[in-house]
């Protein structure tokens, strides 16, 4: 809301929609003239995002999604926090095709990732969620300046307005590249399309064209994992046990980890920043070494399944909480000794 | 002579239409296309937004920039467009089908009253998908999805539209002859504006109905509905009435930097807990200690409870401080807790099992605080010389708490209470509440 009052001095455009489609819809289209977009709701509108989330991938448009989790399922509880949709963000439109998410763990981390979000939505051209949560959104917290660095937003790369023989809208060859973007109201038309297309962005069922543009929109992000992937590894090179958690309840872990340090107990922690793509390898460096790996989330276990896939050789305990409380230190505390 | 200095002699791809023969969706948008023209408008000036639907496949056969959406989300793309470019022509082409699936989105359109112009190639079924009904089926019809008959009362789009505020809402029919001047007539109406043109689906609804270019006139008399211009709303187009109300407004986002002016030193982390009723602005005078704790060079968090209705029920305020960053804002075991009412009573029941002799609870005299190992000062608000509002005894029982038990550092508080609009308000009740009688 705080928004809404200031971008229009600031020469942009807030709206409330009539729902959730509206937003979305509203958001892709005023993308498509160069304007830089985010739309934010819960849970619930998220499900109403989904269709326009698979339009926006097929369509490759930067677009900013915030999800302030709730608990669910359903409405759930107003107000009441939980990490339930990790999974959601990345599987929650049809098809199946790879989106982009990434996870404040701290108040000063909401404005950093949110930068980074519009930057990642800029580079690879696709929504990108970033995965807050009530307690990250309605606590309020004293906070140090100093946390506040500015994150470097990349301009969009657009073709020329004034290109009187601009190339077609979209290139799939090589497929992990993202090609300039073109833009409405410049010199020469423009086309878009959420259907299946050639480069020119006109409707083919052809089997070698749509196997191409789906090639290039998984490879345009599962060959640059590395440019994405973010966590922060707090390792002990002696401790049995590898602590991951994201979001808020890596708050609690950072306390978890310094109690048990104060009383001489070796442990290892991991915040997982970029929930997805699953940032594969920095899970397994942080892993090196320890025998047990303990993954704490407000859900049933979501996140769990993919680092029981990435660490298939290692015990795995998932502190897995439901109820609206968040994990506490002291729960953590108890597994790690 | 130069080329670009002609009018564009059309804005149609050479391609020809793939629509059925017999289909009324061409005529229409030759129509379209004839408008375009006589308004002189360029290719990259226009961009048409098509919905999805045989209707979806015309921005295809048309050299303009173009948007194909989902369906029934035309409107909101086009509103996208607009509210970004107002210099942009943008049409949207969509079926009766889109029109009923984004019912939503044509209301707030109309409402808004967004300069983008609606063209509805209105069949009465979704065509592309074997002819089930819409929300402009006629009554007693017959298709797929009504094989006794149509029993839903077909959507007036014109007058849905016009009575809620669209700039202009146009009734006809594939066949009329003035049909791209009426076109032209929308675009250039300066705010929302729609064409409701029914067609003929030679697939299926002339099939399944017998109907024909007569039957489209006998409709329209039977459910009584006119054509022609029906509805003109004069009243400024959105993207341009935001800017100009955006001209007389203020940057929003404000920060609150609190200096630690007067820094104590604090060894272990520190719970507050003041639970109330809503309206006792329970959350305000558990601002002031936040604030007071960053006063005094502590970290500090607050998490604020209350029921969704906002003003009835309890109002629960936890506040943490400590000398080192909160990266866990939960609180099970206060070191104070302030038990102010009824409802803030009734939500204290964890933090009376957690608390023990280290803590304290400032309860209000009257209330029926259950066995707690705490220690339990009871406050009597009635030792005020003058009653203190209900509205007020928040902050007056955290006042006599954080001075009997320097939780955070009294004048820091006392200095935080005392600054701001309400400082001087505040500092009264301070003052009451400083010098309760407590038992």
């Amino acid at each position: 809301m705080m928004m809404l009052r200031d971008l229009p001095a600031r020469g942009g455009i807030g709206m409330q929609g009539e729902d959730e489609i509206a937003s979305i819809g509203m958001c892709i289209g005023a993308a498509m003239t160069g304007a830089r977009v985010m739309t934010a709701s819960a849970g619930p509108g998220i499900s109403l995002y989904s269709e326009n989330i698979g339009m926006a991938i097929m369509g490759e448009v930067p677009l900013v999604i915030v999800d302030v989790q709730r608990l669910g399922p359903s409405t759930g509880a107003a107000t009441t926090t939980a990490q339930g949709d990790v999974q959601f963000v990345r599987w929650g439109t049809a098809g199946g095709f790879p989106v982009i998410a990434i996870c404040p763990s701290s108040v000063a981390e909401c404005y950093t990732l949110t930068m980074k979000a519009f930057d990642l939505a800029e580079r690879f051209r696709c929504p990108v969620f970033l995965m807050a949560d009530k307690e990250l959104a309605l606590t309020m917290r004293s906070v140090d300046p100093a946390d506040y660095a500015r994150v470097e937003v990349r301009d969009r790369d657009i073709v020329d307005p004034a290109d009187k023989n601009p190339p077609p809208e979209y290139r799939f060859d090589p497929p992990d590249e993202v090609v300039p973007m073109q833009l409405y109201g410049g010199s020469h038309p423009v086309r878009f399309t959420g259907s299946t297309h050639t480069e020119e962005a006109f409707i083919t069922k052809k089997p070698s064209i749509v196997g191409a543009l789906n090639d290039h929109l998984v490879s345009k992000i599962s060959d640059h994992v590395d440019e994405i992937a973010m966590v922060e590894a707090d390792i002990d090179d002696e401790a049995e046990t590898l602590l991951i958690s994201y979001g808020v309840t890596s708050g609690s872990m950072r306390e978890a980890v310094a109690a048990a340090r104060g009383e001489g107990t070796k442990v290892s922690s991991l915040t997982i920043k970029t929930l997805w793509p699953v940032p594969e390898a920095n899970i397994m460096t942080a892993a090196l070494g320890v025998s047990r790996v303990v993954v704490a989330e407000l859900n049933p276990g979501l996140y769990m399944r993919e680092i029981e896939r990435v660490l298939p050789h290692v015990e795995i305990l998932s502190i897995a909480r439901t109820d609206g409380v968040l994990i506490s230190p002291d729960q953590l505390h108890e597994v790690i000794i | 002579m130069s080329l670009e200095l002609l009018p564009q002699p059309t804005l149609r791809t050479e391609a020809d239409y793939p629509f059925c023969p017999g289909c009324g969706h061409g005529p229409v948008l030759d129509a379209l296309n004839e408008a375009l023209v006589k308004l002189e408008l360029a290719p990259h000036e226009v961009v048409i937004v098509s919905d999805i639907g045989c209707s979806g496949l015309s921005d295809q056969y048309f050299t303009t920039s173009a948007f194909h959406g989902l369906h029934g989300r035309s409107i909101t793309y086009a509103t996208g467009i607009k509210l970004m470019r107002p210099d942009l022509t943008v049409v949207v082409i969509m079926g009766d089908g889109g029109t009923g699936i984004g019912g939503a989105h044509l209301l707030s359109a109309a409402r808004r009253n967004i300069g983008i112009t609606v063209l509805v190639l209105n069949n009465f079924n979704f065509g592309m998908t074997g002819g089930q009904h819409s929300t402009t089926t006629p009554e007693g019809s017959l298709t797929p999805t009504t094989p006794a008959g149509n029993l839903e009362h077909p959507l007036d789009i014109c007058a849905t539209v016009g009575v809620n505020g669209a700039a202009f809402s146009y009734r006809g029919t594939s066949f009329d002859d003035d049909l791209s001047d009426r076109i032209a007539e929308g675009i250039t109406t300066d705010g929302f504006s729609i064409l409701d043109v029914w067609d003929l689906c030679t697939a299926y609804f002339v099939r399944n109905n017998k109907f024909s270019r007569r039957q489209i006139d006998t409709t329209m008399e039977t459910l009584g509905l006119e054509s022609g211009v029906l509805y003109r709303n004069d009243k400024s187009e959105f993207a341009i009435a935001y800017r100009k109300l955006a001209e007389g407004q203020h940057e929003g986002l404000r920060v609150t930097k609190v200096a630690a002016s007067a820094p104590v030193l604090l060894d272990t982390r520190r719970h507050f807990v003041v639970a109330g009723s809503a309206g006792g602005r329970v959350r305000s005078a558990a601002r002031l200690v936040s604030l007071a704790a960053m006063r005094s060079g502590w970290w500090s968090a607050q998490r604020d409870d209350y029921p969704i209705t906002v003003k009835s029920g309890h109002s629960v305020s936890e506040v943490i401080m400590s000398p080192e960053e909160i990266h866990y804002s939960g609180v099970e075991k206060p070191d104070v807790l302030v038990v102010v009412s009824d409802d803030g009573l009734g939500k204290s029941g964890p933090y009376l099992e957690h608390m023990d002799a280290s803590g304290t609870v400032f309860v209000a005299a009257g209330l029926d605080l259950p066995p707690t190992g705490a220690r339990v000062v009871t406050v009597d608000p009635a030792s005020a010389d003058t009653r203190i509002p209900s509205a007020s005894l928040a902050l007056a029982m955290v006042a006599n708490a954080i001075h009997h038990t320097g939780l955070v550092p009294f004048d820091s508080f006392e200095a935080t209470a005392g600054s701001g609009s309400f400082g001087e308000k505040n500092l009264e009740l301070v003052t009451v509440g400083k010098t309760l009688v407590t038992s």
